[in-house]
């Protein structure tokens, strides 16, 4: 049984994030299979090699044909089998199947645990843990499954935990059963009910029976469903309310469960604005986070760079590297790969403007195209020495998932650090510029050049730092980015023109106009889009930004200055 | 760097730098050799794809040399690089074709790649191998379509989701642009005569490249959580998918939930995702590098040590290549020229082994015949097979779920020698829609 007991302690896990799920499942796959690998020595030191396994054990070795086979409805047969068995590995089996573990070896037709071994497969035999030895993949037949089954896994997993000692365990188990639970094992959650102490596991498993009882129930249970499921958002209650209302059999019971859809619906569209914002703030500081690197080096410094976008996506490359030197710490990647791209495209950055764009300073056309050049050639030099390929950048435990505030409102984990994250990088440039000697220098230089000379600011180096600083925040902003969509040679096209925009409407040359800019384009964005759909709201605002700028020129937020001057 | 969303901003730089940085034709004159053009962006958008099919091209020449060549000459590949910019795949065809002097030509990946290269190859009268999935409604004499027409995997993929999965609702999710459109506008058609209702279809575009699901998801979570089992139906295009999928799975939506069956996710575009998000989800293609068959474990040996990289992928369109050069091949044999009419009589009926273990035909329309394979992702960026039909589909050029369409047949034998013939009227349109 102990191997099931690790299987549960991850159930506990499972289910409330994805990559948590498939973390465990790796480090469960691995426990339990050198778990299987001891208990099985154990018993070998202790007994005579033979007498421990009885007949259940053998279960699943008898069923492989049916468990590896073409047809669907043989292989549901057999795993209803294994699941009505006594056998004291169901629950491993049952768990290999789901986890895509279990495997039959084509020439010996034995039924295994394969884990991946450098570019071979180690064998474990599914019957008696003994090691059956190594052998490449297509030696193996995997006991594939499709949604369908796993959902029936699922629940038959989950059955088997509803008593476990951990609550956390139980209220997983509980969440893994579907609604179409069948009523033997709905009676038996009644049962278990009946003595559940933690209150979140009382929930869940009310939130499953009332569900149930406003479905199928009698009156009086459907009173009490009903009670229950006041004030409550769940979407499988609501749904059930609904074959409530619609049954005119009882009128006192419909008319309330009508006058509760009611309330509940407008509650839900209540959360679905606060949704909506929350989008919009997210797309916006997704726009700032890449348009501020650009709004010190066109903004403040007047260059039209249209390599900004391969800085970013130099930035995102570099995340991606440090993924790779360092495969066991991918949670703490991040933190490394913001300095570190920081450095990169701020290097990068530095190269760009005293090879190039130095000569070109006042000459606005030609930078343009200088810069376009740099840009492609940025582009083909990753595909060339990475891979024309997308690149794959893991996101770490702690983004993925979501926050779900109650069951109408759930704000993904990723895009609150991605906010969090550019205000931080805003306020920090922020300070940069208004409290530093450099920014002062810097914003001196921009203002006007020939009076900072003449104040002794050595204003070519000032030059090179600013567009290495603006280079730099643009690497930042691809380590942000590599964890919301692709990394590869094209990411940068997809924002450069977004950034522009940003920074044109916010005003040049102004930190707080490109931050107003960001989130009032994403915010506008995000609710014409269910209103007006995805193309034609990305349309709208583009003409009605255009009408802006014609309107106001300098953008938000106007800034005196040497650019103003020229 | 082309994209449609900066042309009109450096539309004429962007054209003088393309056109500079063009790489040019490596053909090393050899003397008696029949030309082969291989007609892949390497660079732009489109080579994230496309350079795998160049390669495999490169590959199946390779070894067609290695066999002794073709009537008795060597095959010489001539690359260039339309670099994902449609007109110039035009030019390019007609560089090929009229400078180089190439016999056929394995190329083009997006619909109007292709729609910009048939005229020049009706006028130039020389064939073409087209590898990749597409929308159908087209039916040309001089290309050859090797990748799946809608019958050969969208409605299948629905059938499937329909009978198997028990699908009611249905969110048809696309990117916005010709093949997309096509396939839901038949897939739509094909739901309301199976009887759903209106209500139950909720059909959503976006644009290239899209990267901000967020509303889009919750859209679709809140209409499949309606009581009836949702099913989404993906024509989004490769880029897009990954934060497409990355929402869902941030929203919690599970495949066992909402499945997602895409006909544009194969295993290449898999090598760039972290697929720990995607496990369970759906794809539909008519070859999977995870099918048992000698065949296909050899064809992954090749490739993989043509590469020297034992972790390189295959995939659908490339086996749509392995098919379509070895149906060429043969029908130049059968023909004895590699003349372009004498081919195409020739070809008709040819039938090949393809990489699931069967044979695949070229049909009178030029459409082949292949197995339809659901897949269901794993998370080593692999397949498990989870439904196939029961036989080969023919292709159907001419959706039968389409007013404008349904009428229509192509059969380039003669007498008939037509690409769309209207049944109804007994007129050889001459035109393409």
């Amino acid at each position: 049984m102990l191997p099931i007991s690790v299987i549960s302690d991850c159930l506990g896990l499972e289910n409330q994030t994805m990559v948590i799920d498939s973390i465990c499942r790796r480090s469960l796959r691995r426990s339990v299979l050198t778990l299987i690998l001891s208990l099985f020595g154990f018993f070998n030191l202790m007994w005579a090699s033979t007498t421990y396994a009885d007949s259940g054990d053998e279960l699943v070795q008898t069923l492989s044909g049916e468990l590896s086979g073409k047809s669907k409805a043989d292989k549901i047969q057999a795993i209803q089998a294994i699941v009505n068995s006594d056998s004291s590995q169901k629950g491993v089996w049952l768990q290999a199947i789901l986890d895509g573990d279990l495997f039959v070896e084509k020439k010996s037709g034995i039924v295994v645990f394969a884990v991946k071994n450098d570019k071979q497969y180690d064998l474990i035999s599914a019957v008696d843990g003994s090691e059956v030895g190594v052998v490449k993949k297509r030696a193996l037949r995997k006991i594939s499954i499709d949604n369908s089954i796993r959902r029936y896994l699922k629940s038959q997993i989950g059955l088997l935990a509803i008593e476990n000692k951990d609550s956390a365990v139980r209220l997983a188990a509980i969440n893994m059963l579907s609604d179409d639970v069948d009523v033997e094992s709905l009676e038996r959650i009644r049962v278990v009910r009946v003595k559940e102490a933690d209150e979140n596991v009382q929930h869940a498993m009310d939130l499953l029976l009332f569900t149930h009882d406003l479905k199928n129930g009698s009156a009086k249970q459907k009173e009490a469903a009903l009670n229950f499921a006041d004030g409550k958002l769940d979407s499988e209650l609501l749904n059930a309310l609904k074959v409530v209302a619609e049954d005119d059999s009882v009128p006192l019971l419909s008319e309330k469960a009508t006058n509760m859809l009611l309330d509940a619906q407008s509650k839900r569209q209540w959360y679905s604005r606060v949704e909506q914002v929350f989008f919009g703030v997210s797309l916006g500081s997704v726009l700032v986070i890449a348009a501020i690197g650009l709004a010190i080096t066109f903004g403040v410094m007047g260059v039209i760079n249209m390599a900004h976008g391969e800085l970013i996506m130099l930035g995102a490359y570099t995340t991606w590297f440090i993924q790779q030197m360092f495969p066991a710490a991918v949670n703490y990647s991040l933190i490394i790969a913001v300095p570190a791209a920081f450095m990169v495209s701020g290097l990068v950055g530095i190269l760009i403007e005293r090879t190039v764009i130095r000569h070109l300073y006042g000459r606005p056309l030609e930078t343009l195209l200088a810069t376009f050049g740099i840009s492609l050639m940025l582009q083909q030099f990753v595909r060339t020495v990475v891979s024309p390929q997308n690149v794959a950048v893991i996101n770490p435990v702690w983004m993925s998932g979501s926050w779900a505030v109650n069951p109408a409102l759930s704000l993904s984990l990723n895009r609150l650090v991605i906010i969090g994250f550019c205000l931080l990088v805003f306020a920090s440039l922020v300070f940069v510029f208004t409290r530093t000697g450099y920014g002062l220098q810097m914003r001196a230089v921009s203002q006007n050049r020939q009076m900072a000379k003449a104040m002794g600011i050595r204003s070519a180096r000032v030059d090179a730092l600013s567009f290495g600083l603006g280079s730099g925040v643009a690497g930042i902003a691809g380590v942000a980015l590599s964890q919301l969509g692709n990394v590869g040679p094209n990411l940068g096209q997809s924002y450069i023109i977004d950034s522009f925009m940003v920074v044109v409407f916010g005003g040049v040359g102004n930190l707080w106009g490109t931050l107003v800019a960001g989130m009032s384009l994403g915010i506008a964005n995000k609710f014409l889009e269910p209103w007006a759909g995805a193309v034609l709201a990305k349309v709208i605002v583009l003409i009605g930004l255009i009408v802006f700028i014609q309107n106001r020129p300098r953008g938000l937020f106007p800034q005196r200055g040497r650019a103003v001057e020229d | 760097m082309c994209s449609n969303k900066l042309s009109w901003k450096v539309g004429a730089g962007c054209i003088a730098l393309t056109t500079a940085a063009l790489s040019l034709p490596m053909s090393a004159v050899a003397a008696d050799t029949i030309k082969v053009g291989v007609l892949h962006s390497l660079s732009g958008t489109m080579a994230i794809s496309e350079t795998t099919l160049k390669d495999t091209m490169l590959m199946l020449i390779e070894e067609q040399n290695k066999k002794g060549g073709l009537l008795g000459k060597q095959l010489e590949a001539v690359v260039v690089d339309p670099a994902s910019d449609w007109p110039l795949f035009a030019e390019k065809a007609r560089e090929l074709i009229e400078k180089e002097e190439v016999s056929v030509t394995f190329g083009a990946w997006t619909s109007v790649s292709r729609k910009s290269v048939l005229p020049v190859l009706e006028e130039l009268n020389s064939p073409m191998f087209y590898p990749v999935q597409y929308e159908g409604e087209e039916s040309s004499k001089n290309v050859y379509y090797t990748g799946a027409a809608p019958n050969q995997q969208a409605i299948p993929a629905v059938d499937y989701l329909m009978n198997d999965i028990g699908a009611e609702r249905w969110v048809l999710a696309g990117t916005d642009y010709v093949y997309p459109r096509t396939t839901n506008k038949i897939l739509e058609a094909y739901l309301m005569d199976k009887g759903v209702a209106a209500d139950d279809i909720l059909i959503n575009y976006t644009p290239f490249g899209h990267s901000d699901w967020q509303s889009i998801v919750s859209e679709i979570k809140t209409f499949g959580s309606a009581g009836k089992k949702t099913a989404v139906v993906s024509t989004v295009n490769g880029d897009a998918n990954v934060p497409f999928y990355k929402e869902l799975a941030n929203q919690g939506v599970s495949a066992e939930d909402i499945p997602v069956i895409a006909f544009s996710v194969g295993e290449e575009e898999l090598s760039g995702f972290d697929t720990s998000p995607l496990v369970g989800h759906l794809a539909a293609w008519n070859y999977f590098m995870s099918v048992e068959a000698d065949v296909n474990d050899d064809f992954i040996d090749a490739w993989q040590e043509y590469l020297d990289d034992d972790e390189r992928v295959t995939n659908d369109p490339m086996e749509a290549h392995y098919i379509g050069f070895n149906m060429w091949v043969k029908a130049v044999e059968k023909a004895g020229t590699t003349d372009a009419d004498a081919v195409q009589e020739a070809i008709i009926g040819v039938s090949v082994p393809n990489l699931s273990g069967g044979y695949s035909t070229m049909m009178p329309n030029h459409h082949i015949t292949k197995p339809v394979l659901i897949g269901e992702i794993q998370d080593d960026g692999q397949f498990d097979i989870v439904w196939q039909t029961n036989g080969l589909v023919a292709g159907d050029a001419w959706s039968d779920y389409l007013p404008d369409s349904k009428d229509l047949i192509s059969d380039w034998r003669a007498p008939l020698s037509c690409g769309n013939y209207n049944v109804k009227t007994a007129t050889c349109s001459g035109q393409n829609l």
